[in-house]
């Protein structure tokens, strides 16, 4: 990293009066770069990761004010126009009802990515807790700890998503109404099953992290533990953390569209990516292009998010060069 | 060895018990029991409904219930489904042989891709075929199942006309015209399953082939002369393929669960498609059985891949 050299234009008189040998860099002098500026090189280089995160901004712009500009409702009921391809005024068709597949993929997007970014943090939140409070406590703390995320991680995934969601479903959507019920339900419950892999990988950065010489400078200093962690070696344990966050986004949306495709997920009324999908499949004969456009946002929003991830993994991962 | 394997048993089963009160405790808490569809018939009288709800003792406390059902699956007694009127392990039983049948080829096919293309990758990092090949990799696991799963039912049905997309588990065809129908109707939900599985696979069993193919001894058997063909398949697979293995073995319990998908779309009558039916006909015992049995089996899984990788890598020591 360029930050571990003393780079810097304004080098101590000390250090310019020093032999040549031990200043190797003053020979070429260059403004100092921040770790993030560093890692926004290296993100730059893997041009799939750019082209992910460019059409990944379009597909967040797009879903986020697309339905300011394109003002046909998610529910216009048009029987004259019943499974229309896509045409000028229906730029991807309409579905059984007429309703306007186009409104309600931008409609979708929003939710879907709204599920994404929302049961990340959550997993982050549970993930990150935990592995620092196994990382730094050991003995009983991290095994009972430990036994806990292996329990979570033996727990056959996708059924117990699929029965939590339809136990609580109803009596959260008494709750909250519909729309809030159903979304607080499906963010918890992914989020419950995401924060493992995180835990993990912050308890490992914590074991390794702890025995390095500036954390140990802070302790030798007087800093207490919370500071310890919250100062040094949180922000140091961070770049892994980002991007398994990133991976967890795409895993996230994934699993919010294989419920509602399976019709565990959110209501007919409100159309997720996954929940077009589910209603479409029964017209795959007759009108291919339902099924086609939202599947396509699905993937294309996890294509971009997986690239990022990779491209991320190259910035900030500094150990895992080849 | 024995003793190492006596003492990853002893902490498994501590973890079976920590899941099954998970689940059971998940389903007791949730709303609505069998009996709940009967309390609206107005034929059925409050007493009856009561004393039927005594004689099951659905109105005791969880902790009895829990040990309740505890003590009839140590007896081998699962349940009785109150849907489909037939003990829960014979229910689950018929189901078993096609999701085995289906995920078993699934997995094979997703190793005799993921397997040749990963290594050649690894044996070129950075070729034109590594390219493509990471490319690639990176769509085939990002395509949801259920989408590809759509896609080839467009294409080879409905387009082409080529291959049915409903799954009958009941061929009326013998001899070699079943083999045929068998295959035809089964070629899209394996290669659904299939070429995701190779996707995530092949990335990793590049990676691994890359961790080994940089050491030292690899570069002795390269300049003892042997032919670069050796080098790859005798010295640098056999260490590579370990964590592969590991990986293989721990990922089979979750395509199970995963299947519940393909199995949805190809309306393939496995155990995925019996979870569904049974948590959208609140029929609770199958659920609770279903869950269970999957949970064994991560279990399981999770300790062949340790037993697996003490025996490949000797390095690893049993403490």
């Amino acid at each position: 990293m360029a930050g571990s050299t003393p780079a810097s234009a304004t080098v101590d008189p000390l250090a310019a009066a020093a032999p040549p040998v031990a200043v190797p860099v003053a020979a070429r002098p260059r403004a100092s770069v921040s770790p993030w500026a560093e890692a926004w090189r290296r993100f730059k280089r893997h041009r799939l990761a750019v082209l992910g995160l460019v059409v990944l901004v379009l597909m967040i712009l797009l879903v986020a004010f697309g339905p300011l500009v394109w003002r046909v409702q998610i529910n216009d009921i048009d029987f004259s126009a019943r499974l229309k391809t896509p045409t000028a005024t229906h730029p991807f068709g309409t579905d059984d009802l007429g309703q306007d597949i186009f409104a309600r993929v931008l409609y979708g997007g929003r939710i879907s990515l709204a599920v994404g970014l929302s049961a990340m943090l959550m997993a982050m939140v549970v993930g990150v807790t935990i592995g620092a409070v196994a990382g730094i406590s050991r003995g009983a703390v991290d095994a009972a700890l430990m036994w806990l995320t292996d329990l979570f991680l033996s727990l056959p995934l996708l059924p117990l998503l699929l029965v939590l969601t339809y136990l609580f479903r109803d009596a959260l959507k008494g709750a909250f109404g519909p729309e809030v019920g159903v979304f607080m339900l499906i963010v918890v419950v992914i989020g419950a099953f995401g924060w493992m892999p995180v835990a993990r990988l912050v308890r490992a950065q914590f074991f390794s992290l702890r025995e390095k010489e500036f954390v140990e400078a802070a302790r030798a200093l007087g800093a207490s533990v919370p500071r310890q962690v919250v100062r040094h070696i949180l922000p140091n344990s961070l770049g892994p953390v980002i991007v398994a966050g990133t991976i967890n986004v795409a895993a996230a949306i994934i699993a919010e569209s294989t419920l509602s495709f399976l019709g565990l997920g959110f209501p007919p009324d409100i159309p997720t990516w996954g929940r077009i999908l589910s209603d479409a499949k029964e017209y795959l004969d007759i009108a291919p292009h339902w099924a086609i456009f939202p599947g396509t946002a699905i993937f294309l929003a996890v294509l971009c998010i997986n690239f990022v991830g990779d491209g991320l993994r190259d910035a900030l991962d500094p150990r895992r060069v080849l | 060895m024995g003793h190492y394997l006596l003492r990853r048993l002893l902490i498994a089963l501590p973890a079976l018990l920590g899941i099954s009160v998970v689940l059971f405790t998940v389903l007791a808490l949730a709303p609505g029991d069998p009996f709940s569809e009967m309390a609206l018939n107005p034929n059925v009288p409050p007493e009856v409904q009561a004393n039927l709800r005594k004689q099951f003792g659905l109105d005791d406390p969880i902790w009895q219930r829990y040990f309740r059902w505890l003590l009839a699956m140590l007896q081998g007694d699962w349940g009785f489904s109150f849907i489909s009127r037939i003990d829960v392990d014979k229910l689950i039983l018929s189901r078993v042989p096609v999701t085995l049948a289906i995920i078993g080829a699934s997995q094979v096919l997703a190793l005799v891709i993921a397997l040749p293309v990963g290594i050649y990758s690894a044996a070129r990092p950075y070729s034109w075929f590594d390219r493509i090949a990471s490319t690639l990799a990176f769509i085939g696991f990002s395509l949801p199942t259920f989408f590809t799963g759509l896609l080839l039912i467009l294409l080879f049905s409905i387009k082409l006309d080529w291959l049915p997309f409903v799954y009958r588990a009941d061929l009326a065809a013998t001899g070699w015209d079943w083999w045929v129908q068998q295959i035809r109707q089964s070629a899209m939900p394996v290669a659904v399953l299939g070429f995701f599985q190779a996707a995530g696979w092949t990335r990793y069993v590049r990676s691994a082939t890359l961790d080994v193919i940089r050491l030292d001894y690899v570069t002795t058997a390269r300049s003892k002369g042997l032919h670069e063909r050796a080098v790859i398949l005798k010295h640098v697979v056999r260490n590579a393929m370990i964590p592969v293995v590991t990986l293989v073995a721990l990922t089979l319990p979750q395509v199970f669960g995963g299947a519940v998908v393909t199995e949805q779309i190809f309306r393939v009558p496995g155990i995925g498609s019996l979870l569904i039916d049974a948590i959208q006909r609140n029929d609770l015992p199958v659920v609770m059985a279903v869950t269970f049995v999957l949970s064994c089996l991560v279990i399981a899984f999770n300790l062949i891949a340790d037993v697996l990788y003490g025996w490949l890598d000797p390095r690893i020591s049993y403490r």
